[in-house]
């Protein structure tokens, strides 16, 4: 049922799917955000797979740990975003150079 | 009594130097001349001792320099020369001290006058005392400083502060041949000592140096240098430039200087070293070669000079080239005799001469001078002296020295020896013989024969000066008409014994007997050609004849005038090629491109130039876009990938750093 390449190409897909997604996506950081979570998603997917392939409990046990870091870090993200909206009523990304150097 | 002939004018110089305000310019002015006299006459016991009785001296006062092989000691040697010369430096010295009281009567600096007159006599006593180069060299540059000062003496005139400079850098080109040659004998002999390097010279004839893959012949090289510094020191062609100009001096300084010491240290050199230089050909020819050539040049240049000073000091330049080519036709001790008759017929011809700048109201242009025989009569009788003395006239000092040099010019001629090139040197000294007349008498004519052409003001205060000044001027006028005499048979009567070891004749180089059964026309030649020269100078003088040629063949003659007037061009050429470019290659290429240019843009100002200019390239980076921070870390990503897959392992840690600088500069 798992063949392990597809599967590995598979998340590997999602995850460059999730950084050109990040890379190319200039207007919009909830896209960008989702991305994000996307790459977690991808990297989950792997350790997933490598956990079952070697027949080994650690890959799981990491993609766990890894849920909770990405609930945890999408609600701050989410957190700041909202924030950052009640402040300057955008989320535009092109907006936001204050940290020009 | 040895060491007190250097001491005494050392202490003169500082006590009259330093305590010149205590002292006041009259204590200042006996002290030092007190100390000049008893120097002058402890050196003519000297001159008993070591000339008479024939001994030698050496004097060893301590160490100076041990390093390994190199031992330099203060010390003295005494011998037959350095007597000779001690008489002549002390005995003008004291002179001139005298003289310059009542010269430099109204001058404000007398005692800094009298000190340095004093410091430039202790220099040059070192300089012929000393029995080794190192020691001589200090006496070498120290007249040099010395002459720097007394020509710079009016220093808020720009034009002796021009020739101050001139003198001292000219000298210093001198001086450096003179270093190298002290180099080259401590190579070869490996000691700087005289009578170690004259002991061993035979022994190295056949010795050979390479420098840059060429072989040079040992002695001639030595030979080579010491001659390049007896160029500067004695004004022979390629670096007399020096000494006309040197004439900015008060005359007491061109005196003391400029005729009779400072100007001979050069020619006192090639004497000291007759020992080495008897042991090249090349080098004698180099010396009768160049001698010559000065005798000529100088000789002629002096007929078409207007200033007073410059004809007597293009007649020094010419007589000085009388001595090196003696030296060259080795015979130094007729070039000894001849320095010393010449230290006093020109030392006579330039006090005369300021005399005569006195009495005019400091006019030194001859064509503003004239018929001041009936104001000046003693000056006059003086300055005919001295003149008919440098002209070579029978029985007169210059006589027995000069025309011998030029009678053993013919012998040599007359002989199978090395007949082509003494040739030149028989023809071009005897014809300096008639230019030497000529302008000798020229001068004569224009200051005191000729009509006037000086002011109403200024004749009328025209006067013989004081006997201060007149005394010295009386002793010198009886030094030119017997010094000769009187000293002929000691320095070059046939087989004296006077000169020890001192100086060294090789056999087969010693001509001497020959000189004596020259064809008697051959002896008459330079008396003629002197009387030739006499004569040329009255014609023109008195006749029109002169005038009439003169504007017959004005193309030609203005042509001949203008090039003798202008010194035949040296200085414009010199200025033009040597001096100007030097001075652009300093400021373009040394100051504006590699001081300015190259170092600095390395250095300090390229770097601060350099930084920010990065930086602000580097801050550009950083608009402040989350998307271009994006941009720039999947860049770094895929290039992380990249290297590991290709394997850049060496220069993954310079990667790394590099990386980790472009993001957080």
């Amino acid at each position: 049922m798992f063949n392990y390449f597809s599967c590995m190409s598979t998340s590997s897909l999602l995850f460059l799917i999730s950084v050109l997604g990040i890379f190319l996506n200039q207007k919009n950081i909830l896209v960008m955000l989702m991305s994000l979570e996307m790459m977690f998603l991808a990297i989950s997917f792997n350790f997933i797979f490598s956990s079952i392939h070697l027949d080994d409990v650690v890959g799981q046990i990491f993609s766990l740990l890894i849920l909770t870091v990405a609930a945890a870090e999408s609600s701050i993200g989410l957190a700041i975003l909202v924030v950052y909206y009640r402040i300057r009523n955008t989320i535009t990304v092109e907006l936001m150079n204050f940290m020009k150097g | 009594m040895y060491l007190l002939i250097l001491i005494l004018p050392l202490v003169g110089a500082l006590i009259s130097g330093f305590g010149g305000r205590l002292l006041g310019y009259k204590g200042a002015n006996i002290f030092s001349i007190f100390c000049i006299l008893l120097t002058t006459f402890l050196s003519f016991l000297v001159f008993y001792e070591i000339g008479f009785s024939g001994t030698t001296c050496y004097i060893f006062l301590s160490s100076w320099v041990n390093s390994g092989i190199l031992t330099i000691s203060w010390s003295f040697l005494f011998d037959s020369v350095t007597s000779i010369m001690l008489i002549v430096v002390t005995s003008i010295s004291s002179l001139v001290h005298i003289y310059s009281v009542k010269y430099m009567e109204t001058d404000p600096h007398r005692p800094r006058f009298m000190a340095y007159l004093e410091i430039f006599t202790f220099f040059m006593l070192v300089l012929i005392t000393a029995d080794n180069l190192v020691q001589m060299f200090l006496g070498w540059e120290g007249v040099g400083l010395a002459s720097y000062l007394l020509i710079n003496f009016w220093y808020t005139r720009l034009a002796a502060n021009q020739s101050a400079i001139k003198a001292l850098i000219v000298n210093r080109v001198g001086d450096f041949g003179l270093s190298l040659g002290i180099l080259t004998i401590f190579w070869i002999f490996n000691t700087v000592d005289y009578a170690t390097i004259f002991s061993l010279t035979p022994l190295f004839e056949n010795y050979f140096l390479y420098f840059l893959g060429i072989e040079f012949h040992g002695i001639t090289l030595i030979g080579i240098f010491l001659f390049i510094g007896a160029v500067g020191k004695s004004a022979q062609l390629g670096l007399h430039t020096w000494l006309p100009d040197a004439m900015e001096g008060p005359t007491p300084v061109s005196a003391l200087i400029h005729a009779a010491t400072m100007v001979t240290a050069g020619v006192f050199l090639l004497i000291r070293f007759s020992p080495l230089i008897e042991f090249s050909s090349t080098i004698l020819f180099v010396l009768i070669l160049f001698g010559s050539l000065t005798a000529f040049f100088a000789a002629m240049t002096g007929v078409f000079q207007h200033d007073l000073k410059k004809v007597i000091a293009y007649s020094t330049c010419s007589q000085l080239g009388y001595m090196v080519f003696a030296c060259g036709m080795s015979c130094y001790d007729v070039s000894l005799f001849h320095l010393t008759n010449h230290a006093f017929f020109k030392a006579l011809l330039f006090l005369s001469a300021g005399s005569v700048i006195h009495a005019v109201s400091n006019e030194q242009d001859m064509r503003r001078m004239g018929s001041l025989s009936k104001f000046l009569p003693l000056t006059y009788s003086l300055m005919l002296i001295g003149s008919l003395a440098l002209a070579g006239f029978p029985f007169l000092t210059g006589f027995y020295s000069k025309d011998f040099i030029l009678e053993l010019t013919q012998t040599l001629s007359y002989s199978n020896l090395n007949s082509t090139y003494i040739a030149f040197a028989c023809w071009l000294g005897n014809l300096s013989v008639f230019f030497t007349a000529y302008y000798s008498f020229r001068l004569i004519y224009l200051t005191f024969l000729n009509n006037t052409n000086l002011n109403r003001i200024s004749y009328k205060l025209v006067h013989e000066s004081t006997f201060l000044m007149s005394l010295p001027l009386i002793i010198l006028g009886f030094g030119s008409l017997f010094v000769g005499y009187l000293l002929k048979d000691l320095f070059i009567g046939l087989g004296t014994d006077f000169w020890g070891p001192s100086i060294l004749i090789l056999p087969n180089h010693s001509n001497f007997v020959e000189a004596e059964w020259l064809p008697t026309l051959i002896k008459w030649l330079p008396f003629f050609l002197s009387i030739f020269g006499i004569i040329l100078a009255n014609i023109i003088n008195l006749t029109s004849i002169s005038s009439y040629i003169f504007h017959k063949f004005i193309k030609i003659n203005s042509f001949f005038a203008f090039l003798t007037n202008k010194k035949w061009y040296w200085d414009i050429l010199y200025n033009r090629l040597i001096v100007l470019p030097t001075l652009s290659f300093g400021y373009i290429i040394s100051f504006k491109i590699l001081d300015r240019g190259f170092i600095e843009l390395l250095g300090p100002y390229g770097l601060t130039k350099l930084i920010p200019n990065w930086s602000q390239l580097i801050l550009k980076l950083q608009t402040g876009q989350i998307t271009h921070y994006l941009f720039f870390m999947i860049l770094g990503l895929c290039f992380f990938s990249v290297s590991i897959i290709v394997n850049f392992t060496n220069y993954f840690h310079l990667f790394g750093i590099f990386f980790i600088l472009f993001f957080f500069v």
